[in-house]
């Protein structure tokens, strides 16, 4: 029989009182009522931990760097220790055969009973010669993995949509987990490069507490963490109502820390928390810190265009393109052609009565 | 109204538009125009303003401009789509092109002629004109209708899941397009997409005014086509 959370916490150092402390902040923190603080604490202390294989991609690992720097109220070996992560090729002590050995003990152990993680994606072109773990394809440890575990997490952007590495035009054919695996499994996209640590400690431990996913949106993302956009949160929206903005960076309105918007922000079109649980133990987020939202969670984000500009560029139509100057080129051209068209109207219209 | 040469002839008179096509007509005209232009402040701000947050709402007076005269053009839509069912014959001509009908494209050939001047007469009609029908048919309508899609989807991503407009729009077709900017890309191709309707339109219809057989800009105040000679009407198609 595995620990169960509480023990494993016990073991830990944690007293009692900062357990209980955690467990009514993860409640408040998942929109939960009052009472699920205790529910969550009667969960830690009677579950076994479900055990989570944490596969790795393309990717470059900022989904585990910020996982690990989690501001919870429990220091963040604590938050690793909670998840009996059995296999993360970045941070667990065995390497080589013996790292790889335990993705089959623990299919084995919990067959159909595991959260496959899954951070970064897999190519699909040359038969996933792009990308090669423990001598073999990926792909090939994707999907054995996904046929026997119980539920998948796809981690960051890159699982959830592919992200910088299927850039266009693509050449990898880097492609995201629900659209690489064979296997019909649930999945619920965290998405974000990187998704923010508290969101994605909060999703494990919502998993595990009530051993099913959190209410999810259309496009399989958390309701809790991914149904408002940056900008109805934005600490700078008062300057956007009022039609303040940055023109450029380091103008006066930059000083003032007007809104972003005409630099480009993204905040109106991303959907993400980082307008309220913020980064880094709730410091700062990338508009407080002057720059515009990138829609790093949006998926596509990296084939948009410039990230200083608000439409997206469209290619379509020459090298320099958005919709306002090929609709208005278009909307030119067709003036003109009605005015010159006039003219000859009008001139037809003069000899007609000439000749009357 | 009509040229001294044909004054002396009689000028027959069909009642085309009703009051309430009438009606919908101007709004729908001054929405357009309060939607274009709030709407390309929108996406392209004005210069910014001075002072502290709480003196100005520019951008919030902007936008509830834009979406008032939104709702204004959605409730007027769905008037005109019930005045399609209970209306005279006219009023369905722009929802139900006679596309099946020889007649209707030999007819668009001819109105095609008659703008590349190589028809001397135009044809005379009661209604809309086949190629008229083509333009409001595909331009105006589908226009219409993607832009209260789109526009209600983007409307729906601030009033937040579980509001109407979200639940009946922005749930689906926002993934449908992507995401949120693919909307706004699309939404923005729309703005041009009627502007030019708009260029057309209006040009076209002061241009037949003048030089066609039967009255336009008035008929559309008054609701009566007059015609200018007591040929034949071509209305057969």
């Amino acid at each position: 029989m595995t620990e169960t959370f509480y023990e494993v916490m016990r073991r830990q150092g944690i007293s009692r009182r900062s357990f209980l402390k955690y467990c009514s902040l993860t409640a408040a923190a998942l929109g939960l009522a009052p009472e699920f603080a205790g529910k969550i604490a009667h969960a830690m202390e009677t579950k076994p931990r479900i055990p989570i294989l944490w596969l790795h991609g393309l990717e470059c690992t900022c989904c585990s760097e910020s996982f690990i720097r989690s501001a919870h109220p429990l220091a963040k070996d604590v938050v690793l220790s909670m998840v009996s992560l059995d296999y993360d090729d970045t941070i667990m002590a065995a390497a080589g055969t013996q790292a790889e050995a335990i993705i089959e003990e623990t299919i084995k152990k919990y067959d159909g009973n595991f959260i496959l993680a899954v951070e970064g994606n897999a190519p699909l072109n040359q038969e996933g010669m792009s990308c090669i773990i423990a001598g073999k394809p990926f792909l090939e440890q994707l999907n054995h993995v996904a046929e026997h575990c119980k539920a998948i997490i796809s981690w960051g952007s890159c699982a959830s949509y592919g992200c910088v590495q299927a850039a266009h035009p693509n050449p990898t054919k880097a492609t995201p987990t629900h659209k690489a695996i064979k296997t019909n499994k649930p999945i619920i996209k965290v998405p974000g490069c990187p998704p923010i640590a508290e969101v994605m400690t909060a999703v494990v431990t919502y998993i595990l507490t009530f051993e099913r996913f959190p209410e999810l949106d259309r496009q399989g993302r958390p309701k809790m963490f991914y149904s408002q956009r940056i900008h109805d949160k934005c600490y700078r929206r008062p300057h956007f109502d009022a039609g303040q903005f940055v023109e450029k960076f380091d103008d006066e309105g930059a000083r003032k820390g007007y809104c972003l918007y005409k630099v480009g922000c993204k905040g109106p079109t991303t959907y993400n928390a980082c307008s309220t649980i913020r980064w880094n133990e709730g410091t700062s987020f990338p508009i407080q810190a002057g720059h515009g939202c990138i829609g790093c969670s949006e998926d596509g984000f990296w084939d948009k265009g410039s990230w200083y500009a608000r439409l997206t560029d469209v290619h379509q139509f020459g090298i320099e393109g958005n919709a306002d100057k090929v609709g208005g080129t278009a909307a030119a051209v067709v003036g003109t052609a009605v005015a010159a068209h006039a003219a000859i109207s009008a001139v037809k219209r003069a000899q007609k009565k000439e000749n009357a | 109204m009509s040229s001294e040469a044909h004054i002396t002839r009689s000028e027959p008179s069909v009642y085309v538009y009703e009051a309430p096509i009438r009606l919908w007509h101007w709004v729908n005209a001054f929405a357009i125009l309060v939607l274009g232009i709030s709407g390309y402040f929108v996406g392209s701000p004005l210069p910014t303003m001075s002072g502290e947050a709480s003196d100005h709402y520019l951008m919030g007076y902007i936008r509830f401009a834009h979406f008032a005269a939104g709702y204004i053009l959605l409730v007027g839509f769905l008037g005109r789509i019930y005045w399609m069912l209970v209306g005279n014959s006219h009023s369905r001509e722009i929802f139900f092109p006679p596309f099946f009908s020889p007649g209707f494209w030999s007819g668009v050939k001819h109105e095609l002629k008659w703008y590349l001047f190589m028809a001397k007469e135009p044809r005379k009609y009661t209604g809309h004109n086949p190629l008229a029908l083509l333009t409001m048919h595909f331009m105006f309508v589908w226009g219409m209708i993607f832009m209260i899609f789109t526009g209600f989807a983007l409307y729906g991503e601030g009033t937040g899941p579980g509001s109407w407009s979200h639940n009946l729009f922005s749930s689906w077709i926002i993934p449908l397009m992507g995401q949120s900017m693919d909307v706004h890309t699309w939404h923005h191709f729309g703005m041009w997409w009627i502007i030019i309707f708009a260029i057309v339109h209006i040009y076209v219809a002061i241009r037949e005014d003048i030089m066609s057989r039967q009255s336009i800009v008035s008929s559309m105040i008054s609701g009566w086509r007059n015609f200018k000679d007591d040929g034949k009407i071509d209305d057969g198609r």
